[in-house]
């Protein structure tokens, strides 16, 4: 049907069935699952999730939205995953969603058939799977790597640090970039690759995340663990795009979230005789993250709509990548903005622990220094563009 | 919008066709940038003549009744249509306030009389429409309104004057808010809506020059004007209610103008192609980093503008509070127009003093000229900052500002 391809093609924003329906059911379950005390109570616990949440997840089928029938899961896409975590950002939940479908995203894209069978249907299943992409300098360029693999008779000898590894502790996949002989390699460990001191868990500004720093010194796995199926480096960037992706959603969502908690505020506390919601100095900045909210989900949806793992060869003029860039920069924006200002608006409560705009603010930080910044994209969206 | 049916597919041809045919030549004089700066009587009859053959060929209020002169087809035609006068640059259609604002009103509120009197010589450009809304002493607070008209048999006696009134110099027709009864509970009540001819005695609309050194607006004044009491649209007594859907049709929150655009239509791209003339530091300006960025910091707003129209059409993807996008369209697409304009002239370097008219000005001086019109999208039609007071306190539910 070639027609019915050229006309999707054309179409900036589509928002299927499924979608929909994806949505409704998130929004429902964040909203049960995630209201703001057990968001506090979680940040207290020793992971991000508890164990039986996790699992209701799974069985809900969300891990495995964008994994193939055959291999398990549904079959649909990274769009209809974007319906899913963004009612979950709009709620604060935590989990290791995000990185278990991109992990599975990247051994669909490289994987050879066998480390896609025994993968895929597991990570579908509940298996939790991290990424351990980012390194002490902190460079969002996924391509600039100082751990390397070197090859030992049909070992790899794994040497250097990576951080940021969110929910190391119940992982059971890691998928990690080193470089191997000066090109990019993606390798998977499973948990039981590692020493057990191979962790050490960070202390990072988004507390209801769980992030490590993984040890790779001394690690050696069997070079089978490569994943030699496609193109690394592009799959690199196709990771980091689709990052960027599920990010916007998450921030999205959230600045849904912390406008709902100031406009609370601003309609119920009163200052010289009047509610203070009332005072153009405060409306009109919520006007601006309105409108900032707005912008931020229509790039969000088209980016969901045009981004296909792995696609670039079919994305005429960089399209999807231009979309997702788009996407990430103006979440961060419209979420940082909206967050920054609840805190303002709170007076000294907002100053507090206790009032929830620094859980917002501090989700937004972290969302938006990982997979680059509004700037950086805009930087990358320079030669794309001009 | 999309292409759907083949129907919809011929006919996204024959417009192409027909405007790539007809699009008339450069007048060889300044044409206006909005129906808000019609300012000299060669630049009215130009207009006028466009948008009486864009009408003729059939491309103006297609989806409006046949009955009344319209094309009675389905909306996504006229769509078609107006899209195609944007992607071609034609001039826009002058009669604005009667296609976009007066035209629905009449066609949503008004008698059979009123449809059968005015519809079609709106889409034809045979009577030109203005508004009578803005007051000298009263603008952001319309409901104030004090131009008075008083009831004598089946007559109103008009006293009082508008101001900033757009095309007043050539309008036939105004739609008018005076008030009708001082004595009553609230402002609001007192006001009366009506449909008037402009050419009668006692109205003597007086230009104004603009910002530009153009003209383009009158205070129109009304002195024992007397005009019948078929004038009136709605009730007297409830020209409040008829204002404030005006007003729905005048911010595009509601649909059903009757298609074209009114104004010239500014593109980053066009900033864009700016910038790469433009130097800085013996370097093409499109290389400077700060520039760069913030070229694209503007590509990205107007995706973001373009964009929201498309996903304000799917119902599964509305705005978590509804009306965001609508309601705040005219804020955001005006703002961005201004800033751009501002930022083009930036590019300039020193070529930026000058203007309209110096035979070194670049692009003519457009940006210039652009800049201080833009200021008609963000005053005109309800300010900026009373656009923030409606959406913060319709949309997001905060309470009035005092
Ligand atoms: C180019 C142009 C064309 C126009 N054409 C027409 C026309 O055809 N017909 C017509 O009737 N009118 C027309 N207008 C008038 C326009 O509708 C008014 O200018 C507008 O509503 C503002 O009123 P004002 O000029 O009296 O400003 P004011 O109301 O005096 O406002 C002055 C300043 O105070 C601010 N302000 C006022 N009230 C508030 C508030 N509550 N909260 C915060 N800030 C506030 C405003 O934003 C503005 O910055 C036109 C205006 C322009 C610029």
């Amino acid at each position: 049907m070639p027609e019915q391809s050229e006309q999707s093609e054309q179409a900036d924003i589509l928002f299927t069935d499924e979608q929909g329906q994806l949505m409704e059911i998130a929004q429902t379950f964040s909203a049960n699952k995630s209201p703001i005390a057990n968001v506090r109570q979680q940040m207290t616990a020793a992971g991000s999730i508890e164990a039986d949440l996790w699992a209701e997840i799974a069985d809900l089928g969300w891990l495995g939205v964008a994994i193939p029938e055959e291999y398990g899961g549904s079959g649909l896409g990274l769009g209809e995953v974007v319906s899913i975590v963004e009612p979950m950002g709009r709620n604060l939940f935590a989990s290791p969603l995000i990185s278990t479908t991109l992990a599975a995203q990247v051994i669909l894209a490289t994987g050879d058939a066998e480390q896609k069978s025994q993968w895929l249907p597991q990570l579908a299943g509940g298996t939790v799977a991290a990424l351990a992409l980012s390194e002490a300098h902190g460079d969002w360029d996924l391509s600039n790597l100082t751990c390397t693999a070197t090859l030992v008779g049909d070992r790899l000898d794994l040497s250097g640090g990576k951080t940021f590894v969110t929910d190391a502790a119940m992982a059971d996949l890691f998928v990690v970039s080193v470089a191997l002989d000066g090109a990019p390699a993606l390798i998977l460990l499973e948990a039981s690759d590692l020493p057990s001191d191979a962790l050490r868990q960070e202390i990072v500004i988004d507390e209801t995340r769980r992030s490590y720093g993984m040890d790779l010194d001394g690690v050696s796995v069997s070079r089978d663990n490569l994943l030699r199926g496609g193109d690394i480096a592009a799959s690199l960037k196709s990771l980091h795009l689709a990052a960027c992706l599920l990010y916007a959603a998450e921030m999205c969502g959230g600045t849904v979230g912390v406008i709902n908690v100031t406009l609370e505020y601003l309609t119920t506390r009163r200052q010289f005789d009047h509610f203070i919601g009332a005072y153009q100095a405060l409306k009109h900045p919520m006007v601006d993250a309105l409108t900032g909210l707005e912008a931020a989900r229509s790039h969000l949806y088209h980016a969901a709509t045009v981004f296909d793992f792995g696609g670039e060869p079919r994305d005429r003029g960089g399209r999807a990548e231009i979309a997702v860039r788009m996407a990430k920069a103006q979440a961060a924006d419209a979420f940082a903005f909206a967050s920054d200002r609840a805190i303002q608006f709170h007076g000294a409560f907002g100053f507090t622990y206790e009032c929830d705009a620094q859980l917002y603010r501090r989700r937004a930080l972290w969302c938006e220094q990982q997979h680059g910044d509004s700037q950086h994209h805009c930087k990358h969206l320079a030669p794309l563009l001009l | 919008m999309s292409i759907s049916t083949q129907e919809e597919v011929e006919f996204q041809a024959e417009v192409s066709a027909w405007f790539t045919e007809n699009k008339p030549a450069d007048p060889g004089f300044l044409l206006p940038q909005s129906f808000m700066e019609v300012g000299t009587d060669q630049q009215f009859d130009f207009l006028r003549t466009w948008q009486r053959k864009v009408y003729e060929a059939g491309y103006l209020g297609m989806a409006w009744p046949t009955e009344y002169g319209g094309g009675g087809r389905d909306q996504a035609f006229q769509d078609i249509a107006t899209a195609e006068m944007v992607a071609q640059k034609v001039p826009f259609m002058t009669n604005t306030i009667g296609l976009s604002w007066a035209g629905p009103l009449i066609l949503n509120m008004g008698s059979d009389a009123q449809r059968e009197a005015y519809i079609k010589r709106i889409l034809s450009a045979e009577d030109i429409w203005c508004q009578g809304f803005s007051e000298p002493d009263h603008g952001s607070d319309l409901g104030n309104a004090q131009l008075r008209a008083v009831r004598d048999g089946d007559e109103f006696v008009l006293n009082g004057s508008k101001i900033w009134t757009s095309l007043g110099s050539y309008a036939d027709f105004m739609i008018l808010l005076a008030r009708s009864n001082t004595e009553t509970n609230t402002k609001y009540d007192g006001l009366s809506y009506f449909l008037i001819p402009m050419k009668i005695p006692g109205i003597d609309p007086v230009p104004i020059k603009k910002l530009t050194g153009e003209f383009g607006f009158t205070q129109t004044f009304f002195d024992n004007a007397r005009v019948s009491d078929s004038c009136l649209i709605g009730e007297e007594g409830k020209g409040w209610q008829v204002a404030m859907k005006t007003l729905t049709f005048e911010r595009a929150v509601s649909g059903g103008q009757a298609g074209g655009v009114h104004s010239m239509q500014v593109s980053t791209r066009e900033v864009v192609a700016l910038a790469r003339h433009a130097m800085r530091d013996g370097r093409p300006a499109i290389e400077d980093p700060i520039v760069r960025d913030k070229l694209v910091s503007f590509l990205m707003e107007e995706r973001g503008l373009d964009l929201n129209n498309q996903r304000d059409k799917i119902p599964g993807l509305a705005p978590e509070w509804p009306g965001a996008i609508s309601m705040a369209r005219k804020l955001t697409n005006s703002e961005w127009r201004r800033r751009l304009n501002q930022f083009a002239i930036s590019l300039q370097g020193a070529n930026a003093s000058r203007y309209v008219g110096d035979e070194a000005a670049i692009d003519g001086g457009r940006w210039q000229r652009g800049y201080l019109n833009a200021f008609s999208g963000t005053i005109g039609g309800g300010t900026s900052q009373v656009q923030k007071n409606i959406v913060g306190e319709r949309v997001l539910g905060l309470p009035k500002s005092e």
